[in-house]
């Protein structure tokens, strides 16, 4: 049983970082949702049954992002998730996100939907790659840098980036901060070659 | 547009358990951030005249961005507050003619009516500097269960040339309110006070 408490959105509308002003700006976005941690205060040998109770939470947060950025699933190309454990947890509370943080988001992306969403390309589904993350444990108001990576190549240099997610008095030392982010393209001043967007061929969420 | 923005950022903190309660509906607060270029970075201007029309242009854009985040009428927001942080390489004063001689008409235009005073808070600060923005309800000051306050941040600004300037809104007061004082169901609303 999930015992959501609280729901935190964090948007960003990017103009420029003192270079050219981007035609249209950047938008970043993260949701955080803060729970109780079941396993607060003790050693739980046995967790990973919580990670299937943990699936329509990763799939609402995916949903609430995508509303939040006012943007459609066809907008998003960067994506990140993390985890921050309150003070009475451990970092593998954390990890019980990878799965239905990381496979919902992909699913809310297209990720299963094989009608190659990019017609003359070999493409399979969206959201192709693995989704970064990052994790810690930490006292309430502690930021985390949530990497960003392109949803379908990891390796598209310009869409390499991060966003500081932080909600203020959170999480509690029996709470869990379960984070999704997602961002609409390459960083503003992107301009340092690498794979390129429109290189990507091999489509195995990598080049 | 007259405010050079590098950037916006908008939140919204929604409530929907507090010490083990639901809170139903949720309590739900927005804050809209802008990191602007602040003109008179690095100088003793006397006249502000150029961050006051700023004042004035954000408090129209920043208060609809609250309202649409919380996806509500303008007359359904309940209270509000203002704040700034100005870069080292400015002075306190440009906070107060970015907040108080024209921002107030134009966020009140957003929320609808807005006959209380719209509370502040202002600072100098860096980088990731957070500030405290005080709420209070929009048109009775002394409704108790809506006095709070949101933080407001961004990770990389104000630099020393600029200004975070935020505005948040709410469509609730507190998550669990019980401590007495005027009730918002009580409140006429003309005075600004009750």
């Amino acid at each position: 049983m999930i015992e959501l408490r609280r729901v935190f959105t964090h948007v960003e509308q990017i103009y420029h970082e003192f270079g050219p002003p981007a035609a249209q700006p950047l938008l970043r976005g993260a949701a955080a949702a803060l729970i109780r941690n079941p396993y607060a205060g003790r050693y739980e040998p046995n967790i990973a049954p919580f990670m299937d109770e943990l699936k329509p939470l990763g799939v609402e947060l995916a949903h609430r992002l995508l509303a939040a950025l006012r943007v459609g699933t066809g907008e998003v190309q960067g994506y990140g998730k993390g985890a921050i454990i309150g003070s009475a947890g451990e970092l593998e509370h954390g990890a019980l996100w990878h799965v239905p943080g990381g496979y919902a988001m992909r699913e809310a992306l297209g990720w299963k939907d094989a009608s190659a969403p990019n017609p003359g390309s070999a493409q399979h589904g969206n959201a192709l790659a693995i989704v970064p993350s990052t994790k810690k444990v930490a006292a309430p108001g502690t930021p985390i840098d949530i990497p960003l990576t392109h949803i379908n190549a990891c390796y598209v240099r310009s869409h390499l980036d991060a966003i500081e997610v932080r909600v203020p008095a959170a999480p509690a030392a029996d709470e869990l901060a379960y984070i999704l982010a997602m961002s609409t393209g390459p960083r503003v001043h992107a301009r340092l070659g690498g794979l390129r967007l429109e290189q990507i061929e091999r489509w195995d969420g990598q080049r | 547009m007259i405010a050079a923005i590098r950037k916006l950022v908008v939140q919204v903190d929604e409530t929907r358990i507090e010490m083990g309660q639901p809170v139903a509906p949720p309590t739900r607060r927005a804050v809209a951030m802008a990191v602007i270029a602040n003109p008179y970075a690095g100088r003793y201007s006397q006249s502000l005249e150029e961050l006051t029309a700023i004042g004035e242009e954000l408090g129209g854009l920043l208060g609809a961005k609250c309202v649409e985040a919380l996806g509500i009428r303008p007359e359904q927001a309940e209270s509000y507050g203002k704040a700034a942080i100005v870069g080292e390489g400015g002075e306190l004063e440009h906070a107060a003619a970015l907040l108080h001689p024209k921002m107030g008409a134009t966020l009140r235009r957003a929320v609808s009516k807005g006959a209380a005073l719209v509370p502040s808070a202002k600072k100098i600060g860096g980088l990731g500097s957070a500030i405290d923005v005080p709420l209070g309800h929009k048109d009775a000051a002394f409704v108790r269960s809506h006095f709070d306050a949101i933080e407001a941040r961004v990770a990389d600004g104000p630099r020393a040339n600029e200004i975070l300037v935020a505005i948040a809104v709410t469509d609730s007061g507190r998550p669990l309110a019980r401590v007495g004082g005027l009730q918002i169901q009580e409140i006429k609303g003309e005075d600004g006070l009750r």
